[in-house]
């Protein structure tokens, strides 16, 4: 089987939840895939299964959810076939995730220290003797008061100073993927783009690859060297972060741009029309054509498949079978 | 390398100045609150006694001296003396060793228990919670005191069956307690965090959801061994618990009851004794409670 991506490669991934209101197709088969070393940014309005897909990945989700689908690459293992203890020596040691709320992520009764040094114990990255010396110096990596901050409970950390204890477990164990759930989201502007700063620098050194999930078009553009955008569980549009911004092709990844407020360009800011399909019922076909302009018969039954359209840029889209593709110039509008 | 040195080369003092600084918290907490100090006096006394005290002893207090029967509380005898001759005092303070041996044993025992149990119904939740629910309840059915003496009774009154009856009769309490919290626990993103980095079911059970159940069953603990000593004099009384002559000092408060009109010491001397004993742990439970939580600490 060729693969996509030499370090992950999701194929057709779907989860279900099981709840009252009936079942929830939260991802409706995802397809995404990653290089070595590689930054890919994952968008998306609240809701359209950018948590799940990591956790998916994971194996980290609970009842009443299910993964009824799809095959997770990594390397040369299948992650969903793997038994629970094999699946528990990746987390950690080869893929790792931060969260949103760095301060419940961190267990409020031990010091942070501790918490370090017990990931590094547990994933043999350190022995009791030396453990001590290098949870100061992962520490001191992330920018903090080493001998300070080790023996600070969380309540006593500052929100970006325990995202950076977070990242610093997360990174100790030196896994070839971190995922990053919105590791901003809770944070102020200005630390925010330190954390993404020091995200970057120690991937950078470390050489980890990083999947970056969150809203914010600012820290793809920023942050992301290959962008996936996912509406109501599936990926509609694969492409290089430059690209992405310059010739977006999918009706739903203009509209997002087009949502995006710009300096200098006042009074330009449109909302994508209807809302977010309910997924106990999403519709039939392509899930974005209620709310696009440009859906014909074809959109309402089959759902199009992820095809590549140019280099490296995969668009799930009948137009672009159809009649070309309709990007923004073509619709009379300026691109971003 | 001169930092390697200067690390060989700190004293013991420096090296845990960390734990040190904890510890010196904990004890200006403890200090700040006047009931944990009264309940902590009260359970150092009570510890003192049950370990010097027997070393102490004016008289044996099991040998009967029918000279001196029912005498009132005076210079020879202060707690007076009872129906047998025997000397009160002495036989509170021994009685205050076999107290504490119920205490220490029945806490062990069912605290353990409890908390594994707990833990385990919490965290898996499902079938296993269900199976073990329902056992707790089945438990929780019957009041106390008439559990732990039927099985008293069941199994023979003896020492070994006291602990072991009135221990079955509370792990239910520290199971519910475990298991409410290990089930709000679970929930909480730490849980997820620490997965996501790899820690495997047993390490989240004992490392990070047993350190977060603790805290509440340790202060039961402590108030509930107010209530061991109450089941266990209770049992003593019934004539269920530690057999006579061996000095108990529920049996004690009982041997008083046809004496309670004339001779009221017999009976008020050991029962001070479980009033000064529950109080003290109660005080004291209430205090561990306030230092534990680390949300109260600084």
């Amino acid at each position: 089987m060729d693969k996509r991506g030499n370090l992950l490669d999701v194929r057709q991934l779907r989860v279900i939840f099981h709840t009252y209101r009936g079942l929830i197709k939260a991802l409706n088969g995802v397809d995404l895939w990653m290089d070595k070393q590689e930054r890919l940014g994952i968008v998306g309005e609240t809701g359209c299964g950018k948590s799940v897909t990591a956790q998916a990945m994971m194996r980290l989700i609970e009842e009443p959810g299910k993964i009824t689908e799809g095959e997770v690459w990594f390397e040369n293992r299948d992650l969903l076939k793997l038994s629970e203890d094999e699946m528990t020596k990746i987390r950690g040691r080869e893929i790792s995730m931060i969260f949103q709320e760095p301060k419940s992520s961190l267990n409020p009764v031990f010091k942070s220290g501790f918490q370090i040094k017990e990931t590094l114990l547990n994933a043999k990255k350190a022995t009791p003797a030396n453990a001590e010396e290098e949870v100061e110096k992962i520490l001191g990596y992330v920018g903090m008061d080493a001998s300070r901050v080790k023996n600070m409970y969380p309540h006593e950390l500052s929100g970006g100073m325990a995202q950076r204890v977070m990242i610093a477990m997360a990174l100790a164990t030196q896994p070839k993927l971190l995922i990053a759930d919105e590791p901003t989201s809770a944070l102020d502007v200005t630390i925010q783009a330190q954390i993404l700063e020091l995200l970057s620098d120690l991937t950078q050194k470390m050489g980890n690859a990083v999947m970056m999930i969150t809203h914010d078009m600012g820290i793809v553009a920023e942050f992301c060297d290959r962008v996936v955008v996912m509406y109501a569980g599936n990926a509609v549009e694969v492409a290089p972060t430059k690209e992405l911004f310059q010739n977006p092709i999918h009706p739903y990844t203009q509209g997002l741009l087009r949502a995006v407020p710009r300096v200098g360009r006042p009074g330009e800011l449109k909302a994508i029309p209807g809302t977010v399909p309910d997924l106990v019922d999403p519709p039939e076909g392509c899930r974005f054509h209620p709310r696009c302009d440009y859906a014909f018969d074809q959109c309402k039954n089959v759902l199009p498949p992820l095809l590549e359209i140019s280099a490296h840029h995969y668009v799930s889209c009948y137009l672009c079978q159809k009649d070309g593709c309709p990007s923004a110039k073509k619709a009379g509008e300026e691109p971003w | 390398m001169t930092v390697a040195n200067e690390k060989t080369a700190l004293g013991f003092f420096e090296k845990n100045k960390p734990y040190i600084d904890d510890l010196k918290h904990t004890v200006f907490l403890f200090r700040k609150s006047k009931l944990t100090m009264v309940g902590f006096v009260l359970i150092v006394i009570f510890l003192l006694v049950a370990f010097l005290g027997p070393l102490f002893l004016p008289y044996d207090p099991i040998a009967q001296n029918f000279a001196v029967r029912l005498q009132p509380p005076s210079q020879e005898h202060l707690f007076g003396t009872d129906q047998f001759g025997r000397d009160i005092f002495s036989r509170v303070i021994q009685g205050s060793r076999m107290a504490l041996w119920i205490i220490f044993l029945v806490s062990a025992i069912s605290g353990l228990l409890g908390t594994t149990v707990g833990i385990i119904a919490g965290y898996f939740g499902g079938l296993i919670d269900d199976i073990i629910m329902r056992i707790t309840d089945m438990f929780l059915a019957f009041p106390s005191l008439v559990l732990a003496m039927a099985f008293a009774a069941m199994m023979g009154p003896n020492f070994t069956n006291t602990i072991i009856a009135i221990s079955l009769v509370n792990w239910t309490t520290y199971a519910r307690l475990a298991r409410a919290e290990a089930m709000k626990v679970k929930e909480q993103p730490y849980i997820e965090a620490i997965r996501s980095v790899g820690a495997g079911t047993g390490r989240i059970l004992f490392l990070h959801v047993l350190p977060m159940c603790i805290s509440p069953v340790i202060v039961q603990l402590t108030l509930r061994m107010g209530t061991i000593i109450l089941t266990a004099a209770g049992l003593g009384f019934l004539g269920l618990g530690v057999q006579p002559p061996t000095p108990e000092w529920g049996a004690m408060v009982s041997d008083g009851r046809n004496f309670l009109v004339d001779q009221w010491w017999i009976s008020t001397f050991p029962g001070f004794a479980i009033v000064f004993v529950v109080l003290g742990f109660n005080l004291l439970g209430d205090g561990i409670r306030d230092m534990l939580d680390p949300r109260l600490r600084r």
